[in-house]
């Protein structure tokens, strides 16, 4: 499979699952493992361009797929617009539930470049913030919608 | 948590899916592994082999077979939300989909999968059993077509044989004058429901019902049909009474559990509002 644009591989049990082949196997540690059970969405990653839950994905079934993890996010040091506007914003309290909130949050601003609130709201239901600073969260998304939108029609 | 020990099988045909299955009785179909996976790590499911039949093309589609709208058993929830048609003709379906789980969930589990998981509070059940879904399932004898009605068999069992597989859902286009519409009641949005409720209505001369059908979830071992509220409805116009009467019948008919999310006293009175808020919220799309 190839992770944040690098091939990489690995021979794994059928039973290991996504998210532990991307901590324990590639090291990429950002990618968190919070309920393990399907529905904090700590450990939410794309495969091919779509968020899914690691911890409810088998790495078997990631074969040969294209994965991005937070760690695949910022350009050297320079911060990808949505790690900036949560920075900017204090998206996060403790920063657990971040690299699935930029996930799922880079994910909306995808498929819609100018959300709502309540789209922002829908886009991170699957994403639980143990310290319930939602609203700094949503506020952070949508800097980041304004961000990258200004970021393309500039060039950046 | 990990699952525990299994075999695993991507194979690129559904002849060797159907093989493979039939080789281990205790070998399980793997689709977006959205409650199976999370099933086996909790060790509630210890399937010997798990049948991936993601890797084979051609089971996720959405496409016009004449009569019906045919839904390929991969297609994701994301998929299915997005599809126009089905907003359009099958309001049910949608306003199930939209409120399965969450984005990541969406994204990677499937209809089929969640018709074949027949879980009695899941969304999708309910919204396909009032929608008279029809599902079709290829064994090594061939396939065969299973009416809603008959494709719920129990809780998590379904009419699919250990050695078959659910390949499509056929929707027939309902006449002209119908909607549908899907409500459920959780207390918070990721939670399963403690009830849920998928009606169509057909309107006829005067407005009156020439066909209603009425879906239950979370009623029961199986999404149950309100079958005595649908005979009441049937002829007659749809007014408040009318309606009010039907939604205490619904009621009468179910089977809800008690448990740590509801009583079952409040899921039957929940019951009786869900179906009146289906009932008007489908009339209300009647074209």
């Amino acid at each position: 499979m190839k992770v944040n644009g690098k091939q990489v591989s690995g021979n794994v049990e059928p039973r290991t699952l996504l998210v532990n082949f991307i901590r324990d196997g590639l090291n990429l540690t950002g990618t968190h493992v919070g309920c393990d059970t399907g529905h904090c969405g700590a450990c939410t990653v794309m495969v091919d361009g779509k968020t899914v839950k690691s911890c409810m994905v088998l790495a078997v079934q990631a074969q040969g797929a294209e994965i991005l993890t937070v760690e695949g996010l910022a350009e050297g040091d320079k911060l990808h617009p949505i790690q900036e506007a949560f920075w900017r914003n204090h998206g996060l309290q403790c920063g657990f539930c971040t690299p699935g909130l930029l996930m799922s949050g880079l994910y909306l601003l995808q498929k819609n470049p100018d959300p709502s609130d309540e789209e922002i709201r829908r886009g991170i239901e699957g994403n639980l913030c143990r310290c319930t600073g939602y609203v700094n969260v949503v506020k952070s998304v949508r800097a980041a919608a304004k961000s990258m939108r200004e970021g393309e029609v500039g060039g950046a | 948590m990990i699952p525990k020990r299994f075999d695993y099988y991507a194979p690129a045909s559904l002849d060797d899916a159907i093989r493979l299955l039939g080789e281990d009785e205790e070998a399980k179909v793997l689709a977006g592994g959205q409650s199976l996976l999370p099933m086996m790590k909790l060790r509630l499911a210890a399937p010997t082999a798990l049948v991936d039949i993601t890797k084979m093309a051609g089971l996720s589609y959405v496409r016009d077979d004449g009569d019906n709208l045919a839904i390929g058993a991969l297609t994701t929830h994301d998929a299915v939300e997005h599809d126009r048609t089905i907003k359009e003709r099958f309001a049910a379906i949608n306003d199930a989909v939209v409120r399965i789980g969450d984005q990541q969930v969406r994204n990677r589990g499937t209809i089929g999968g969640s018709a074949c998981h027949a879980d009695p509070a899941a969304d999708l059940p309910t919204a396909l059993l009032a929608s008279d879904a029809q599902f079709v399932i290829q064994g090594k004898e061939g396939q065969r077509v299973v009416p809603a009605r008959d494709f719920f068999v129990d809780v998590f069992a379904t009419a699919v044989a250990h050695d078959e597989i659910l390949t499509e859902i056929r929707l027939a286009y309902p006449p002209p004058r119908s909607a549908s519409a899907y409500v459920k009641h959780s207390l918070r949005e990721s939670d399963f429901a403690m009830a849920m409720v998928g009606a169509a209505v057909t309107l006829g001369d005067g407005n009156a019902c020439r066909d209603v059908r009425i879906g239950l979830g979370s009623a029961g071992p199986t999404p149950l049909r309100a079958t005595s509220a649908e005979q009441y409805l049937m002829g007659k116009v749809p007014e408040d009474d009318a309606i009010m009467k039907a939604a205490e019948m619904a009621a009468e008919g179910a089977d809800p559990p008690s448990d740590v999310h509801g009583s079952r006293e409040y899921r039957l009175e929940m019951i009786k509002v869900l179906t009146r808020r289906s009932l008007k919220l489908a009339l209300s799309r009647v074209k």
